[in-house]
């Protein structure tokens, strides 16, 4: 009986499914051959709204939807920023402090103010939205609403009305006041306040403003800021404290990006937040998309802005981009996509099967899917399996901006210090740490081996330079330089095989991490293993995520791991990680390795003001070499991104300033729809199999019931 | 009844109380404010001074458990503790820390969780007490060791077994099922039968074979063979008198459940990409998100008491020797 019902069951399904030819899609079959791309998210976006986003899984979401001033070029490498909603690239302008201008070279000593005008292309609209809608004497129609005007407004398809208005730079200015909001909270508040002048000053006003009212609007607009001031119909200006150059890098992200004050008001309004309306939830912009459907346990759906304004392809990319088929786009208008649908995924499993049967148009890859789609060719060289390339898929890679890096903290008395004796430590353990190993087995290769703070894509990277104290030219290839050396190294420190030359005692160092499972079991014994080819016994404190942080905020630590996303592609994103007032334990910075030396220090200072050109790759060749001889960090290696597209996927080109780089994408509806059915035929035999079982099994139990039933009383 | 309902009713205010007394202080004792605001603020740019506003934007940056800056009742009142706790009792259970209304998620995600317990819930019992009875049916044959093997056999599997293979074999192999995904209305059934298909075979083997011992006892007494005496067929004893009498442990274990279905299932809901409560508390946890565990640890809290409460009027319902009071 339970087995036939669940056959019944198993039978309803399918006659459902089969209202559609393919049985498995997890779409609607009207969606079949929508010009929708279908990707999926591991972990909801808590953040949406532009002055708090900072994940990559939040931008990802908003840099559809908000456009800051500047965007960085889809197709040019090294990355290039270029206008989105600008007319150009703004030029910056020096003063001193007697406000006379100054030239653009003008000394860092002298310059007081820095000056960016910005200039909007005029005709750009917000996408629709309830916020716009007005009357019929023109006054917002959805504002001051209180309790009845919410009554059975449960989302924003219950607000009827809609409307949009031209982007003004007001917005820009209002979002600026915004970043320092108490109540909203942005991660860069407390940088900007350093450089946007009277920016601290509003946020000590604002703190007081919202000791009365927590969560309400604030009219933003009767609080002055100097340093962000609307000074046109389409211009407006940015004035910061001092010299700033790395500022133009933060005009293209989303912080940003304009909001308009209706909005705010609108979202503000009593009875929002628990309706779960508001700017974090339910963004405003003026992008190629406008996110339709947010429901982040389950999938979140973006549309096309039917007022985006007139954007196209670029014409121009990089050699070998027409041979990649990049350039095919060219001069179409954009968005190229009507949409595009993510779906919450948390499992890796459902995720990748999913992508195998078509239902996904992207995919990273996992380690439980590596080597069905990868295999490495005799040189080396990633390629996609067999199965794959049967398919019609390909594979893309790059090596992320990004550096994970085994730090030592520097005010420890064993790792730290800057002498010969302990730098000698430091980098016979950079040695004995094959990080190649490390790529091959816990990374799938899937990993560049570092050799200098800067990753590929940040300027000052040399492709061809190597860490001199880790790895030595042999045969014409660079190679780890060999145990032996590092052995010598480590005696030279006072620690010969691993034993303190005067106490005779084993070299115990601590390694702080907040790995766990049986993954991390395999890696953190990797490296006891390591540390133990010099004799060097690892102990290793796994901890969980508070205590790690305590201990680095204290300074309890010896040895750890960390990495670092780059935000911009400028070396000052990274070298600041390793400037001294930057320390942790002193500044409550950056700096977790804790490393002062007086002379990166001052190189830093000069550099992080250079405008690129010789002069400045000359100091950071110098700021390179003193921390590869200082070695507070093991450079551990760049991660390099491995992404599987569908066939019917096009402009897919690797960029990690960019997050709208959705526009540019296109599929081939058709060729997908053709794919999924060829791909996807139900397989019906088991069903008959089960039916046939079921029979089998339950018919000796049905004869031995009669025979009992009609069995005489003995 | 009535009075003893509300006695029961009463009793749950000190409970809840204390179970919000030592939610509150273990997850404190693990997480301090401080903590929350970095983890909530991520991992770049992460300053004492965005901390301090981070805290004090959610309310975190009061004393837990004693204000000594107040006056009178306010030092107790004006607390974090007291603050956070009062409102749950009227059922308000704030914001998320990200902001969301823990309340109107709760409303959302309780019904696809719903949508996969009931079903699971109702089939499972079903099938299992029919299951079971079958067993005792052919009892000493060789369709009795064969139903017991393959109990022990389902038992012994661990349950993400069960959600791999089920969509490995339906709907990646066999393409007859979405792998994973959720829909509103009649379209939700696609999705949640093949989650239903898995954990009824997960919970096949334990349960049948939980009944199967509970009607093996009820078998062996006077009653039944008093039935027997008097005629009756094999499958109107088992199913008209034994399993009657066996309802009591039955209901013990059933009603008690019953509540907590809207909590979810963690494995179930992530792999099959339900959006239901599931999951709900232990992302909270990880992401040290005290307004959720604290709303979810509450409401589990009132979910079992009211299961017992269910429990104790069914046994009044199905024995007529039962009086409460």
């Amino acid at each position: 009986m339970p087995m036939l019902r669940h056959l019944a069951l198993a039978c309803l399904a399918l006659a459902l499914g089969a209202c559609g030819k393919i049985w498995n899609d997890p779409y609607p079959a009207s969606q079949a051959r929508a010009n929708v791309l279908y990707s999926a998210f591991s972990e909801r976006p808590k953040h949406l709204d532009p002055a708090r986003a900072y994940s990559s899984n939040e931008t990802e979401i908003i840099g559809q939807i908000y456009e800051p001033p500047l965007q960085y070029s889809f197709l040019k490498r090294p990355y290039t920023l270029e206008p989105l909603t600008a007319q150009s690239l703004p030029r910056v302008r020096y003063y001193d402090k007697a406000g006379r201008e100054l030239p653009a070279d003008a000394p860092i000593g002298q310059i007081a103010e820095s000056v960016y005008d910005i200039t909007l292309k005029p005709g750009i609209y917000y996408q629709p939205h309830p916020a716009f809608a007005v009357d019929a004497h023109g006054r917002p129609r959805y504002l001051h609403l209180g309790a009845a005007g919410m009554a059975g407004r449960d989302s924003l398809a219950d607000f009827h009305h809609s409307g949009t208005r031209e982007l003004t730079t007001a917005d820009y200015v209002y979002e600026i006041k915004r970043l320092a909001d108490p109540a909203v909270a942005s991660p860069i508040y407390s940088l900007m306040a350093q450089y946007i002048l009277g920016l601290r000053r509003l946020g000590a006003q604002l703190e007081q403003a919202r000791k009365n009212d927590p969560h309400g609007f604030i009219d933003l607009d009767r609080y002055a800021l100097p340093g962000a001031q609307v000074t046109g119909r389409y211009s407006y200006r940015i004035t910061l404290k001092g010299k700033y150059p790395q500022f133009l890098y933060w005009l293209a992200m989303p912080f940003f990006a304009p909001v308009p004050r209706v909005v705010d008001e609108f979202y503000r309004q009593s009875g929002m937040a628990q309706r779960n309306l508001s700017l974090d939830t339910q963004p405003v912009g003026t992008g190629a998309f406008m996110l339709t459907v947010n429901e982040p346990n389950r999938r979140m759906v973006l549309m096309r802005n039917p007022d985006f304004h007139a954007e196209f392809y670029p014409r121009h990319g990089m050699p070998g981009d027409v041979a990649r088929g990049l350039l095919r786009d060219a001069g179409k208008r954009l968005p190229l996509l009507d949409g595009a649908v993510y779906s919450l995924e948390k499992e890796n499993i459902p995720y990748w099967n999913k992508f195998l049967q078509g239902y996904y148009d992207v995919s990273g890859l996992s380690s439980d899917s590596f080597d069905q789609a990868v295999r490495f060719g005799g040189a080396g060289q990633a390629e996609l399996a067999p199965a794959m390339r049967a398919r019609g898929m390909q594979l893309i890679t790059a090596v992320a901006p990004s550096i994970w890096y085994l730090g030592f903290n520097m005010q420890d008395p064993v790792v730290g210090g800057l002498d010969a004796k302990h730098r000698d430590l430091r980098q016979a353990i950079s040695i004995a740490l094959d990080y190649e190993q490390f790529i091959d087995i816990f990374l799938n290769g899937r990993g560049v081996p570092g050799q200098g703070p800067l990753p590929p894509g940040i300027y000052g990277y040399a492709p061809n330079a190597y860490d001199p104290w880790v790895y030595e030219r042999r045969d014409g290839r660079i190679e780890r330089r060999p145990l032996a050396y590092a052995r010598a190294l480590l005696a030279r420190a006072g620690y010969p095989g691993g034993r303190n030359a005067l106490s005779g005692q084993p070299l115990v160092l601590y390694f702080d991490t907040m790995a766990s499972g049986p993954d991390a079991r395999a890696r953190l014994e990797w490296y006891r293993k390591q540390f133990a080819r010099l004799g060097i016994q690892l102990v290793v404190r796994a901890t969980d995520y508070n205590r790690f942080q305590d201990k680095m905020r204290r300074g309890n630590d010896q040895i750890f791991e960390w990495g670092w996303n780059a935000d911009y592609p400028d070396p000052e994103n990274f070298f600041f990680l390793l400037y001294g007032p930057n320390g942790k334990v002193k500044d409550g910075g950056e700096n977790a390795a804790n490393y002062a030396n007086p002379e990166f220090d001052r190189l830093f200072e000069q550099m992080r003001y250079m405008d690129d050109g010789p002069a400045r790759l000359a100091l950071i060749d110098r700021m390179n070499a003193i921390v590869e001889r200082d070695a507070p960090w093991v450079f551990a290696y760049y991660p390099k991104a491995f992404t599987l597209i569908q066939p019917w996927v096009y402009n897919v080109k690797p960029n990690f300033m960019a997050n709208n780089t959705l526009k540019y994408r296109r599929i081939d509806p058709a060729l997908r729809a053709r794919l999924r059915a060829a791909w996807n035929h139900p397989v019906l035999w088991p069903l008959g199999a089960l039916a046939a079982g079921l029979v089998l099994a339950v018919l000796p139990a049905w004869r031995a019931w009669r025979r009992r039933e009609r069995q005489a009383a003995r | 009844m009535m009075r003893y309902l509300v006695k029961r009713l009463l009793y749950a205010v000190p409970i809840l109380l204390g179970v919000n007394l030592l939610t509150f202080a273990l997850f404190f004792v693990v997480n301090t404010p401080d903590d929350m605001a970095r983890l909530q603020l991520g991992t770049k740019r992460v300053t004492p001074e965005a901390i301090a506003r981070w805290k004090a934007e959610h309310g975190y940056d009061e004393p837990l458990f004693y204000n000594p800056k107040a006056a009178g009742v306010d030092k107790i009142t004006d607390t974090l503790f007291a603050r956070k706790s009062a409102a749950m009792f009227v059922f308000d259970f704030g914001r998320s820390d990200d902001g969301r209304d823990i309340g109107r998620e709760i409303r959302t995600r309780m019904w696809p969780s719903l949508a996969i317990a009931v079903p699971v819930f109702v089939i499972g019992l079903a099938a299992n007490i029919s299951f079971a009875l079958l067993m005792i049916f052919f009892r000493g044959t060789y369709l009795d060791w064969a139903g017991l093997a393959l109990c022990i056999l389902l038992m012994s599997i661990s349950g993400l077994f069960y959600i791999i293979a089920g969509q490995f074999f339906i709907a990646k192999l066999w393409h007859l099922l979405p792998i994973s995904g959720y829909s509103g209305g009649i379209h939700a059934l696609r999705f949640i039968l093949l989650p239903v298909l898995v954990s009824l075979a997960a919970g096949l083997g334990s349960g049948a074979r939980w009944y199967r011992t509970l009607f093996q006892e009820e078998v062996g007494k006077d009653y039944v063979r008093t039935a027997r005496a008097k005629g009756l067929s094999e499958v109107r004893v088992l199913f008209g008198h034994v399993l009657r009498n066996g309802l009591i442990p039955i209901l013990t274990g059933a009603v008690a459940v019953l509540p907590l279905l809207f909590l979810g299932s963690l494995l179930t809901e992530s792999f099959f990409g339900i959006p239901g409560l599931g999951s709900y508390t232990v992302d909270a946890i990880r992401a040290q998100d005290f307004a959720v565990v604290r709303a979810m640890v509450f409401l589990g809290s009132l979910l079992y008491i009211v299961g017992l409460m269910l429990t104790d009027i069914s046994y009044a319902l199905a024995d007529p020797r039962v009086r409460l009071g």
